[in-house]
């Protein structure tokens, strides 16, 4: 009986601690908010916000909502880390392999690379590619086109728009495309276990994915127009780009900071992952007549991503949470909308936070979620 | 179980006394005034660089209308106007900072709304600045008014501003599309804005001149005529301690009534022997005036030594470094103005 006590008290007693804890710093908040007239609710999140955001992914303007505002932010955020986190995995894994490189001068490069932006502070970096690199543009009068039909000015980078005429159909091939590539590649599988025969699934689902959606043009009735920037005068000396897509050059700087940056670190995972599988593996390989491409395809990668996959999570993860400094370039991320303005114009500033607190929780769980399950796919399956 | 218990009771005393804390700060009424003298110093925060205003020099002595708000309660209420704590504030920080308890009395060129006065916990005590939002343009752009505004154009600004609000509201009456980029810190919207990032600045007009004085080549740049909004600005307290509020707002209206009566810091003394009561009561030779705030009777004769009525600041300040030389709504009613302060009885 006592023994029990002993066991099960100290944990009821760190709970309650806990507890009181939590309860203290409401209570707190509530007699000292109670004494300033602040009122606590959510209620504001359906009051019109009446600001204008800089760059939306969605339809947005003062009169919509600060759920929307909310909305508008989360997407930049999320927009912000899907683009670096594309690029800077390609570059991590360049990087990566060509430390490894038998080539003096690619791998020494490589390390002069990797030590150069892991060891600069990302603010930094952000400042360097905004007040230093993107200033230096020219302004929009004077840029010269790049591609013909592109401009990099200081105001931003100019690209076409793309129109589409029955977009949908376009849509519907891509989407035979994917369903008929799962279906080759099980049947591969398949009769590569039965009969020991392989086809060539690479090809084939090479050929589907230019052939189908091409197909779509000739015969579908889909076509394909782009409207090009032309630029606009708006005074005497300054003028603007108008039609096409103008992406800011703060969102331009931040996916180029957050992806150097970050790319260092994957590459030091990707260099850590091929360097962690034993040489013996790859003897064994070539030993039993594989050739070179199947022993990367087939013995060291699914290795190698096994120890690359958990620190690489943890560098998405950082990735996306320094992608709140954005704040910093007025780049309208989920900090500089909601946790920014419209802080200041509500007051609600323990709604706000929270608020915000909450959704960079989740979005870095929802990383980690998706990484654990990519990373429980591959891992050894013992029997 | 021994321990166990020890560890119990030491945690329940714990949490007793952090009640205790709570309830003892709700019992006391005029809590900041107590604290700030204790403390010695008053809580000041301010901007983080507006000539004029509030603008630090590089010893980091602060200068500026809204700093001598703030020099004017030190002088009141600790009897040495240079007993300040500065702290810079951006937009975004300063109600927080402001509320929870950071800072005693916001000076920072803050637009008196009603949202901000009714919802957020702060009460405004008074105007001391009249302002409103205007557009500074490129002068070789050949714009001269905002009615050649096209669409497309960029403006920047500041964040968790009236200005950011204003802004929508104008281009959005006249059907313009704009591109707002909005910063942080008012420097970061003057690079941007000076480098080209942007066609127009948009802010407070004393803010669009004081910041021309910061430019690169100042006379490359022009603040449009029009004035799209009213910006009355003032100093700020926390909801919750009337006292306080009076105190500040009350050394406010005695640097404007004591220019209304001609009292200067240099002639303040000789004034005691005026034959105006009025004049007697803010000088402190008449009336019993500071007992009201649990203050001595020469406060306000302390204010008007030591900071000077709202002329010589404004004069000091705003108008001898060339910012805004005219006064304009910002004179007293007697000459035109609209600075019209309750009477000190």
């Amino acid at each position: 009986m006592n023994n029990k006590i002993k066991k099960i008290l100290p944990q009821i007693i760190t709970v309650l601690f806990v507890l009181g804890i939590f309860g203290f710093f409401t209570f707190n908040a509530q007699i000292n908010m109670d004494n300033r007239g602040i009122d606590f609710g959510f209620g504001f999140l359906t009051q019109e916000s009446s600001f204008d955001v800089q760059f939306s992914l969605i339809e947005y303007s003062g009169s919509h909502s600060y759920a929307r505002a909310y909305l508008v932010g989360l997407l930049n955020t999320l927009l912000v880390s899907f683009i670096s986190i594309i690029f800077c995995t390609i570059l991590g894994v360049i990087f990566g392999v060509a430390r490894l490189s038998s080539n003096y001068l690619i791998r020494n490069s490589a390390a002069w690379y990797v030590e150069f932006f892991r060891n600069i502070p990302l603010l930094l970096q952000i400042f360097f590619w905004y007040y230093a690199a993107l200033r230096a543009l020219p302004v929009p009068e004077k840029a010269a086109p790049w591609f013909g039909v592109t401009y990099m000015t200081i105001k931003g980078y100019y690209i076409p728009s793309f129109i589409w005429t029955n977009l949908d159909i376009f849509l519907y091939s891509i989407l035979a495309v994917i369903i008929s590539i799962i279906i080759i590649s099980t049947y591969a599988k398949k009769l590569q276990e039965n009969e020991g025969k392989q086809i060539p699934v690479f090809f084939i689902s090479l050929g589907l994915i230019f052939l189908l959606p091409a197909l779509t043009f000739f015969i579908g009735g889909v076509s394909l127009d782009f409207e090009i920037p032309a630029l606009k005068q708006l005074s005497k000396t300054s003028y603007v780009f108008d039609g096409g897509i103008g992406l800011p050059p703060e969102l331009i700087a931040l996916v180029l900071a957050l992806s150097l940056y970050t790319s260092t670190f994957v590459a030091e995972c990707v260099r850590a992952g091929i360097q962690g599988i034993g040489k013996g593996q790859k003897e064994a390989a070539a030993s039993v007549g594989l050739t070179p491409n199947q022993i990367l395809k087939l013995v060291v990668m699914p290795q190698a991503l096994r120890i690359i996959i958990p620190p690489t999570t943890n560098q998405y993860l950082n990735l996306t949470k320094n992608s709140s400094l954005a704040a910093a370039i007025a780049y309208p991320d989920l900090v500089l909308v909601f946790a920014g303005t419209a802080l200041m114009q509500t007051g609600k500033a323990i709604e706000i936070v929270s608020i915000t607190m909450l959704t960079y929780l989740s979005i870095s769980l929802a990383i980690a979620a998706i990484m654990n399950w990519y990373n429980k796919k591959i891992e050894i399956k013992e029997k | 179980m021994f321990k166990v218990i020890k560890k119990l009771t030491s945690f329940l005393a714990m949490i007793a006394v952090l009640f205790a804390f709570t309830t003892e700060a709700m019992a006391k009424k005029s809590k900041t005034l107590k604290n700030t003298q204790k403390k010695g110093f008053v809580r000041c925060g301010v901007s983080q660089g507006l000539p004029g205003f509030s603008n630090a020099d590089a010893s980091g002595n602060w200068t500026g209308v809204d700093v001598d708000v703030c020099r004017a309660v030190a002088a009141a209420v600790l009897g040495d106007a240079n007993k300040v704590k500065f702290t810079p504030l951006s937009a975004k920080e300063r109600f927080t900072a402001l509320t929870s308890g950071e800072i005693d009395i916001l000076s920072r060129n803050t637009t008196w709304t009603l949202s901000r006065d009714a919802d957020i916990g702060l009460t405004f005590v008074g105007v001391n600045f009249y302002d409103g939002q205007g557009f500074m343009v490129r002068k070789n752009s050949g714009i001269t008014s905002v009615n050649q505004f096209k669409n497309g154009i960029s403006a920047c600004t500041n964040i968790g501003t009236t200005t950011e609000l204003n802004m929508r509201d104008f281009f959005n009456s006249r059907g313009i599309s704009y591109e707002p980029v909005a910063f942080e810190k008012a420097d970061e919207v003057v690079a941007a804005y000076d480098a080209g990032r942007c066609d127009t600045y948009t802010t407070d007009k004393s803010g669009l001149a004081a910041q021309r004085t910061k430019m690169k080549n100042p006379d490359e740049h022009i603040v449009l005529p029009e004035t799209i909004s009213k910006e009355p600005l003032g100093p700020v307290v926390r909801q919750g301690d009337a006292v306080w509020e009076d105190i500040v707002r009350w050394s406010l209206n005695t640097m404007i009534e004591a220019e209304e009566y001609g009292i200067t810091s240099s002639n303040a003394d000789s004034m005691k022997t005026s034959d105006n009561p009025a004049i007697k009561r803010l000088v402190g030779a008449e009336g019993e005036l500071g007992a009201a705030f649990g203050l001595d009777n020469d406060w306000s004769l302390r204010i008007i030594k030591q900071v000077g009525n709202y002329g010589e600041s404004y004069k000091r300040n705003i108008a001898d470094p060339g910012i805004l030389p005219d006064r304009g709504p910002n004179q007293l009613w007697t000459k035109g103005g609209i600075l019209y302060v309750p009477p000190a009885r």
